[in-house]
């Protein structure tokens, strides 16, 4: 099967996929740094010291946002698969990385 | 039949999750504030029925949203198949809960 990459559903796709990946890979590095509250509170407090980096934050910006289109994109795809809508499609997966941009933009103004 | 009942388990954990993401961006970007310390993250959590409750359905929710997308990509992009796919899906969801359950435990219990 060919696939047409540049069409805008297919990086709606593969936008998901891949904020998938990295959400899963990030996942059990951010349950390790929590859990350490139990039994090593300095050790996360020297762990949530690095969030004052700049480079941090960014990286959470980009965290932040990966969360939000990966949200925004599975409701996009739960609507064409369960509602009667077809038409808006492209306009509904722009407007998925528009609010997540728009979320994850807000974070990175409170980080900064 | 375990094709269609993992493609409602995905479905059904995202529906569940879409609330719980919302209101997790919520939190931190009013946590962020003024900068992190686990004294102030226990102090909102500890304790807490309520984030309790949040975080670890969130946490099961996760375990088996997470296990069942890489199953799909291991398959469609590695080749897995099989017994091997399975295990491999259990393990991801396993170790994810108990990862994220260790997690709940530390900064609510």
């Amino acid at each position: 099967m060919k696939v047409d990459r540049a069409h805008p559903l297919w990086l709606a796709y593969i936008l998901h996929r891949v904020s998938g990946i990295a959400l899963a890979l990030f996942l059990p590095l951010h349950f390790w740094v929590l859990s350490l509250a139990l039994n090593n509170a300095a050790q996360l407090d020297s762990f949530l010291t690095l969030t004052e980096l700049p480079m941090v934050k960014v990286a959470e910006f980009g965290l932040v946002f990966l969360l939000a289109v990966h949200m925004f994109g599975g409701l996009r795809l739960l609507a064409m698969e369960w509602l009667p809508w077809s038409a808006p499609q492209k306009t509904w997966a722009a407007a998925a990385v528009a609010g997540s941009l728009f979320i994850s933009g807000t974070f990175f103004l409170q980080a900064i | 039949m375990l094709d269609f009942r993992l493609y409602m388990a995905q479905r059904l954990s995202a529906l569940i999750m879409a609330p719980f993401v919302i209101v997790h961006i919520g939190v931190m970007i009013y946590a962020i504030q003024g900068g992190l310390t686990a004294a102030e993250i226990l102090g909102r959590t500890q304790g807490s029925i309520f984030w309790f409750l949040f975080y670890g359905m969130f946490v099961v929710a996760v375990s088996i949203h997470a296990a069942i997308g890489l199953r799909t990509i291991l398959f469609e992009w590695g080749g897995l198949k099989g017994t091997a796919l399975n295990v491999t899906a259990w393990g991801i969801g396993a170790i994810l809960f108990a990862m994220g359950a260790n997690a709940v435990w530390a900064v609510t219990a």
